[in-house]
Order: structure tokens, then sequence, then C-alpha cells
């Protein structure tokens, strides 16, 4: 039994078979043809084009079924690449020139567009190199007569173990017959751990060694929760895995079926289980997992990979289909965002020495009103058509606030004269982030409408860790006694100004902190649209006295590790 | 026969990026004429993808397209569409 150790990207628990798959060998040996077989070489590669347009179309047609159109969009982008007229007449016009094997040549012109390409300092050019490398092994595969070990036809379920998975490998696999995903490299938002997520098999990624330990046939169980890997385990480590697998399945099912139920205790009490998106696209997937609402719809994406700006007309279309949808449910977009570690193309953003306590989110769109305003007259347009609500990022305290209002009351005006129809009464609160907001939240609740806390900065800024430090992200404790008596006072003071208090962090949708969040008093909670229907369950299955005793229990703790083992011991007791 | 030489500005935000140029590779193969786009020194065929990505042709730079065939003319003027329409393509 050997344990390996790797980053949690998908979570949930799996045993399986390991699958391995190489880094595709493809070698390709360098051949002199003569005249006479120049039509035959022409040939052979006309077929492996059609064989591999093939491929392509029916991978396209079944991500489209499983997992929505934008995946399958992918796959345009490889059609046009496969059908490129100028890398096919260069690869004729050199095969009839050097008088080499197809597939030797394809290969060189293939190389030739990579490091062409590379050189072009180009986002969105630096993204189709690897759709031009997919492609390019595909056409390859076939020109060898290599039958793809296609992933697609494995009959048993298996834990694919591999270095890194392109996106068309991760999308060629059949959800079904795939128990869990293992690989070398990659990070939490690597291609294979968001496919894993949205696929929701469990996924350990970046456990550096795994391709080596492990061989095709190995026990394996995937723990990807907790990040770990365990290879050909003993019967008592097994026994108790299967035990907890069909615990989380049978519990799986059981968050479901109260999916569409409202969040009620069993006390009467209301709690709002909202949904955080990026993308409009997203909205199915809310409704499914029976999101109430969106807590967090987060902006920066309209800036992210592109040159141009995008219109006012571009957002405007986006929140208005948004909020259609939802509506009568609210939606709280979030006003950009951008510093940070989310940098856009476009803006200047000189390079800063602490990029987190520099020029980003509201102190960015304080300085730059012209694209503030712009955002904000898109929002207040769109809230026309549904209950949208928005907020302001990075408050660090009320002239923050005002300041982000005047600019409102701009917007505001200037669609008045143009007759622009939008909700006059509409909610404008404050994400609470950053320590000192959390400190003076009693002066921010006279003035904002609502509050929203921000809880992934607000840990990191109050325990000044760097979370994606290795080497002090030990440190980041969302159960550490400071952060549990911030949220109180922020909870408290919003309270007694009567107004609303979510939460958009991670700590929002990990069950057992919520429970001590529920007893804080918190009215809202956003996260993930998957773990919505487990929260929902947690709300249905306690009553407000009882979480408030184990919020007093948590705040009488004096460690963080204290807080995180009392609170998962009092969920142990709530679901059992 | 007829060969068209036409000067356009690129006036598309994205320029001859992305989605407009997918779109114009797209189109460009649609007809039988010969399709070249030449932005200064550099020549690619228009029905190639990897060709016009090459050409990296921003909003406001001036590119030529060249149509040599039977359909050279309805060609230029689909293809001029996508090169100076200012809409999201």
């Amino acid at each position: 039994m050997i344990k390996l150790k790797g980053i949690a990207a998908a979570a949930g628990i799996s045993i399986g078979i390991a699958h391995k798959v190489g880094k595709e060998e493809l070698v390709v040996s360098r051949k002199d043809i003569t005249e006479a077989e120049i039509p035959l070489e022409i040939q052979f590669f006309e077929e492996a084009l059609i064989k591999t347009r093939r491929e392509i179309i029916e991978l396209q047609k079944r991500i489209g079924f499983e997992m929505g159109k934008d995946e399958a969009q992918i796959f345009d982008a490889h059609l046009l690449v496969l059908e490129d007229r100028m890398l096919i007449e260069e690869v004729i016009s050199r095969l009839k020139q050097d008088r080499l094997n197809v597939a030797f040549i394809f290969q060189e012109v293939l190389k030739k567009y990579v490091s062409i390409f590379e050189k072009i300092e180009d986002e969105y050019l630096k993204e189709r190199i690897s759709d031009i490398n997919d492609v390019g092994k595909r056409v390859l595969r076939n020109l060898l007569g290599k039958e793809k070990k296609i992933l697609s036809d494995l009959r048993e379920k298996v834990v694919i173990v591999a270095h890194d998975l392109s996106p068309s490998d991760t999308a060629a696999m059949h959800k079904n017959r795939v128990a869990g995903f293992v690989t070398d490299a990659g990070g939490k938002t690597s291609h294979t751990a968001i496919m894993a997520k949205s696929l929701e098999i469990p996924a350990v990624v970046g456990v550096v060694n795994a391709t080596t330990v492990i061989n095709t046939g190995d026990m394996l169980i995937v723990d990807g929760t907790l990040g770990v890997i365990i290879v050909n385990p003993d019967q008592r480590t097994l026994d108790s895995y299967h035990t907890e697998e069909e615990k989380l399945k049978g519990a799986a099912e059981r968050f479901f079926s109260v999916k569409d139920l409202p969040a009620v205790t069993l006390d009467g009490i209301k709690v709002e289980i909202n949904a955080n998106i990026e993308f409009p696209d997203e909205v199915p997937a809310v409704k499914l997992h029976g999101g109430e609402g969106i807590g967090l719809y987060r902006t920066e994406f309209f800036y992210m990979n592109r040159k141009d700006s995008p219109t006012e007309d571009e957002h405007y279309r986006a929140y208005k289909y948004v909020a259609e949808e939802m509506n009568p449910y609210p939606v709280i977009v979030r006003t950009l965002d951008l510093g940070g570690d989310k940098f856009s193309s476009q803006f200047q953003i000189p390079h800063e020495m602490q990029p987190f306590l520099g020029w980003r989110a509201i102190r960015f769109c304080l300085a730059r009103p012209e694209i503030f305003k712009l955002q904000l007259r898109a929002i207040l347009r769109a809230s026309a058509h549904g209950n949208l609500k928005l907020m302001y990022p990075m408050i660090s305290g009320v002239e923050e606030f005002r300041q982000a209002n005047k600019l409102l009351d701009e917007a505001k005006e200037e669609l008045r004269a143009k007759k622009m129809p939008f909700d006059e009464d509409i909610q404008v609160g404050a994400m609470i982030e950053v320590p000192s907001a959390a400190m003076t939240a009693d002066i921010l609740a006279q003035e904002a409408d609502f509050f929203s806390i921000g809880s992934n900065d607000l840990i990191q800024y109050s325990l000044a860790v760097d979370r994606a430090n290795e080497k002090v992200a030990y440190l980041y404790e969302p159960s550490h006694p400071a952060i549990l008596r911030l949220i109180k006072n922020v909870i408290d003071s919003a309270h007694k100004a009567d107004i609303n208090v979510g939460m958009c962090g991670e700590m929002a949708g990990e069950p057992s902190l919520a429970l001590i969040l529920l007893g804080l008093g918190l009215d809202e909670f956003s996260m993930p649209p998957q773990v919505i229907p487990e929260l929902k369950y947690l709300v249905r299955s306690i009553t407000l006295n009882q979480v408030k005793e184990i919020a007093e229990g948590a705040l009488r703790l004096s460690t963080g590790k204290e807080v995180a083992e009392y609170a998962q011991k009092k969920l142990r007791e709530i679901l059992k | 026969m007829a060969l068209i030489k036409k000067k356009l500005i690129v006036k598309n935000k994205q320029g001859l990026h992305a989605r407009p140029a997918a779109l114009f590779v797209q189109i460009a193969n649609k007809f039988d004429s010969r399709i070249t786009v030449s932005r200064g020194e550099e020549e690619v065929n228009g029905k190639s993808i990897m060709g016009i990505l090459m050409l990296g042709a921003e909003k406001g730079s001036s590119i030529f397209i060249e149509a040599d065939g039977a359909d050279a003319q309805a060609a230029i003027e689909e293809l001029t569409k996508i090169i100076t329409s200012k809409e999201d393509l």
C-alpha cells in the first residue's frame, strides 16, 4: 500500500482499477519515397484527414450532448485547423519536392506553424497552439495507422492515470466509464480539474510521480476531497473507503432529493441558498441543483482574454439574460474585480510588488470612472428585467462606498436623460473582504442595503496568508477564531441596522463551517451550484437553537484546528 | 475570369482574429476563386485559418484582399462585409 498526496481537484471518493494513459509517443520515422509513390502518400494523407474529421465530429456530437455546446465548441476550432488549405497545400507541395513520407512532412509543417505562433505575443494565438497540437496528433495517429487507445472504448469503470490530459482526452471519456482522474501535472484550475468538476468525477491532480508509481491494473482509491491517492490498499483501508464511498453515494442521493424544496430550518427559519456564477450559461446548472438565486455573479470575464473592450450592450445583454432567467429570484452582480490575480489584457495595470494590496477592484474602478460607469449603466438597464442587485468588491471603508454610489447616481442620471428604464430602488451592497470593512461594519451598515462576506480574501488579508504560496498555505484557516469573530461582528452590526448578510466565498459551501455560520445568523449562502443540494439538506435538518449552540461552542475554542474538528464532529452528529 | 484586388481597413474591433477570422475563412471557402490576403510583405491564402491568424491584422490595419476566379466579384463583396463590419460577429 502506497499513499500519494496531490491537489484535491474534484471532490468525492472512488475506488477502481488504474488505467494508465501514457504520454503518447508517436514516433515518426523519416523515409525516402520514389516519385511513383507520391500519389499513394497523398492518398494516405487524404484518408487520414477524412478519418480525423469523422472522429472530431463524432466527439463533438457526444460532448455537446453530455456537457453542453460550449464545451463542444472547442472542436469547431479543431475542424478549422484540420481543413486548413495552407497546411494541406504545404504538405502536398513539400511531399512532391522533398520526396519524403507524408507523416514526416506533416509533422515538420506542423512544428513550423507552432513555432511561428509561439513567437507571436497574443493570448488567443497561444491557446490555438494546443488546438493545433491536438489535431496534429490525431492526424499523425491516423497516418501511422495506429488506433488510439480510445478512452471512450473502455469497457469497465477505471481510474485514468496520466501525466496530463488534453481537453480532447478528457472530453473523449465516457462519463459512466471513468471513476476518477489522477494526473502528475496540473493545479486546481487546470483543464482536467475543471472538466472533472463539471462531470462530478473525483480527481486528484499535481501528484508529481503518479505515472511512475502507478501501473495499469493497480487498485486505486481516489480521494478527491482530501487530495489523496492510495495505491493497492490493504483490506482494512479498502473496507473503510468502501463504506465511505457507499455512504457518500447514499448521501448524494439524499441531498439531491431535497434540492427543489425550500431551505427552511426545522423550526421554520428561511435561509437563502444561492449560487456563484461567472457565465450566463451556468444558469441551467444553478436551476438543476435547486439554486434560488445568484449570490455572486462575477463579471471579470468580459475583460479577460481579449484585446478590445466590451460594449455597454454586451454587458447589458448578459445581465438581462441572467436576470430574466432567474426572475423572480435575486441576482447579485459584483462590479469589476480586476487586479490581484485577475488581470485583463487591455488595461495597463502596472506590475506591482503586492498586487493583492494594490490597484484592484473598486480602487481601479474609482480611478477609471468611464469603465466603471459603463458597467453600472448596463447593470441598471438590466435591472428593469428582473430582481438585480449590485455590490462593490474590496470596499475598505465607507468613503469608498460613497464614492462608488456617487458614480452610480451619475449613471442613473444619464439613463434618466435618455429615458431608459431601470429599477429606481435597486439594492446596493458592499462586499466585506477587507478587515477594515469588517471592523467598521456598523458604519457601513448605515449606508449599504446588504453585505456579502467575501471569505476567501477576508481570510487571506486577516491572517496575512497568501494561500497560493505552498510554504504558508497551511496557515489559511477559515475556522481561525479571528475569522469567526470578524464574521460575528459583521453579522451583528448588519442585523442591528436591519440589513441582510450573505457570504459568497468557499467557506459558505463548506458544510461543517456552514453550521457555525448559520448559528451566527448568516442570512444568505452562495456557493458553486453542485454544493447547493447538500447545504439545503443541512439547513432542513437543524433548528436555530441547535446551530446557535454550535456557534457559541465554536467561539469558545482557541485554535482554528480545534474549531474545524469540533465543527466536523457536530456535522457528523447531524447527518448520521 | 476576373481578378479583383481591393484595399480595406479592418474595422471590426476584434481585428481579423478569433470569431471574425473563423467566419472569414468559412465564407472564403464557399467561393471557387483563389483568395489571397496580404498585409505589408506578408501574403497568405484567404481560405486558411492559420494564414489569416498569422497576419495578425488588428483593428485599423490596412490589408489587401484579392480574388481570382469566376465568382471573384461576389467573394470580394461578402468578405468586405466581414472586414468592415463594426458589429459583433
